[in-house]
């Protein structure tokens, strides 16, 4: 069995009246990228946020590096080593691109190396390093919240729809760079819809439906096949690419 | 990622946007030329001018706290007075032992006795501020009518207890013998108070920004005013932050109090519900949460309350209430409203 540094076991999430997540089970294997996939409303976004503990499991278990964080509130989840670039990218449009950098660089000033890095992998962070994160575009906007997520090494980065609303430009340009993250080791775990950037991103995928998990297995063993793509979701990688 | 594949361009903000933006700042001169051309004489004018700056700034100290404490915490605290009056009467206390020093002729100590009272009143309401959040506000985090009713109750208690400490009645305030009078400019006479006022309401306006502009602490402020939730998935503990920035709140509350009362020379255990309107008006004016819009907001709160008193004294009353309705209908979120993530 490989070794997982993320297991979500039996997981149940409830918002109000409503059960949202039933009975997730999901691993994500150390180092590189685990996708979970799924229509709008299966509850992907939903299964990042329990995991940074901004809405809280009802039932089940999750354990990170073997330690269970179920229980944890958001902060102490994230100082554990798990970084979060949510759906909504969460820039702060009030802060300059470097205050969003320095805020979230929690353990203190900068590795100059690895900022030098974080600006040759997002050449905009360079250049509007002083502008306010409110002008910037949706694309240097998603740079910025990935940015901002691996400014300090995590050991997990939730990634939740990068592509949303993106040009196919920038999607290409977003996955080049999620692809050299991740030969740095960096585990990610990528919600998307983007079939196509799923696909030459992901190492395993997980497929979710209804706020379950539907199917798990090889994303190059789904990229391959039509079938099982339109049977768990309605769509062949041909008709995406 | 190669530079070609994407070109950095700016989006934003475009010209019309920044005038748009900067309009706020032109609204304080403007009222202040309205008012010179209304009044006609300009040395009636410059008193004027000068008390409803001192006004507008106090208000501001006091209002500041409750603008950033509604805008991070989303909590609508109806309680900020109980700190004003507090504030008020604890600053009485600490001159009233020290009066050798406030009828001492010598500005020095005038200035460290009122220095001494401000300190008190900070540590005492930054104190009560501490044991408010814990025991009243923490229980209603995200329940809007249950803050409104929950805050309410508190005031009355710290008002209650006002009196139980200090008695029912209003008590004279006297000021430090320097600070007593007037400078007089050809016709003109302007309070030394007012002129003290000012000062303090600028150094601590400009001390606010520095921190909030220029401070890690500063800059979790403003980044949880915008996305708390945010700010905790980086790994931040905002419910201490949420403290902290209550007690400081509370605090300016409490120096707002010191300050009021010496201007108005009479303190009583509703004082700080009587100006909650007054603070209430600016914070919504300002746009809630921004420090910037309530400063300006406070300006014209002060300039035009005074100018009205002068011109129109049956409806100036009324003219701050006028003031916010016309701004709310030029822009219904305040001056300079903050953004929210959605």
């Amino acid at each position: 069995m490989a070794d997982m540094l993320l297991r979500l076991a039996g997981v149940h999430t409830h918002i109000g009246p409503y059960h949202i997540l039933q009975d997730v089970t999901l691993d994500v294997p150390r180092g590189g990228v685990a996708v979970l996939l799924g229509r709008n409303g299966a509850g992907k976004s939903t299964t990042l946020r329990t995991i940074m503990g901004l809405w809280r499991a009802s039932a089940g278990e999750i354990l990170f590096d073997g330690k269970a964080i179920h229980s944890l509130a958001t902060p102490e989840i994230a100082r554990s080593g798990i970084a979060y670039v949510p759906e909504n990218m969460g820039v702060f449009s009030d802060l300059t691109v470097a205050e969003n950098m320095r805020l979230a660089a929690v353990d203190g000033p900068f590795d100059a190396r690895r900022l030098a890095w974080i600006k040759e992998l997002f050449p905009p962070i360079a250049t509007f390093w002083d502008k306010t994160a409110g002008t910037l575009s949706g694309g240097q906007k998603q740079m910025l919240s990935v940015a901002r997520a691996i400014i300090e090494p995590r050991r997990l980065i939730l990634i939740d729809e990068p592509s949303k609303g993106l040009a196919p430009a920038i999607i290409a340009s977003m996955t080049s760079a999620l692809r050299e993250l991740k030969e740095t080791d960096t585990t990610i775990l990528l919600v998307e819809q983007n079939f196509a950037m799923a696909s030459a991103l992901g190492d395993t995928v997980s497929v979710m439906d209804d706020g379950r998990i539907v199917h798990a297995g090889d994303m190059r063993a789904l990229a391959a096949d039509a079938g099982l793509q339109e049977q768990l979701m309605g769509l062949s990688l041909e008709e995406h690419q | 990622m190669s530079e070609t594949a994407i070109r950095p361009k700016l989006v934003g903000p475009t010209p019309l946007e920044r005038v748009r933006r900067a309009a706020p700042l032109l609204l304080a001169p403007v009222m202040a030329l309205a008012g010179l051309a209304a009044i006609g004489d300009p040395s009636v004018w410059l008193t004027l001018t000068v008390a409803g700056l001192a006004m507008g700034l106090m208000i501001f100290i006091m209002a500041s706290g409750l603008t950033v404490v509604f805008g991070l915490m989303d909590v609508i605290n109806f309680g900020h007075g109980a700190f004003v009056s507090v504030g008020a009467f604890v600053g009485f206390t600490v001159l009233a032992w020290l009066a050798g020093w406030t009828q001492s002729p010598a500005v020095i100590l005038n200035l460290a006795a009122v220095f001494l009272a401000i300190l008190a009143s900070m540590a005492i309401t930054g104190a009560l501020g501490l044991a408010f959040e814990r025991v009243i506000v923490k229980p209603v985090y995200g329940h809007h009518l249950k803050q409104i009713l929950v805050t309410m109750g508190g005031l009355i208690v710290a008002q209650q207890l006002i009196h139980v400490v200090w008695g029912p009645d209003a008590i004279h305030v006297a000021r430090p013998q320097s600070l007593q009078g007037s400078f007089i400019f050809g016709e003109a006479a302007i309070e030394k108070y007012r002129v003290f006022a000012v000062g303090i309401g600028l150094v601590l306006f400009l001390a606010m920004r520095h921190v909030l502009r220029a401070t890690r602490l500063g800059l979790l402020v403003r980044a949880g005013v915008e996305n708390g939730e945010m700010v905790e998935a980086l790994g931040y503990r905002i419910r201490r932050l949420f403290l902290l920035v209550f007690m400081a709140g509370s605090a300016l509350a409490g120096l707002g109090g010191v300050m009021w009362g010496l201007y108005q020379e009479t303190i009583t255990a509703h004082m700080g519900s009587e100006i909650m309107v007054l603070v209430f008006v600016v914070v919504i004016i300002g746009g809630l949460g921004s420090i910037e819009g309530c400063f300006i907001g406070a300006l014209l709160v002060g300039l035009l309350a005074n100018y009205m008193a002068f011109l129109a004294p049956k409806i100036a009353l009324v003219s701050t209430i006028a003031l916010m309705v016309g701004v709310l209908m030029w822009r219904p979120q305040g001056l300079y409203p903050v953004v929210k993530a959605k």
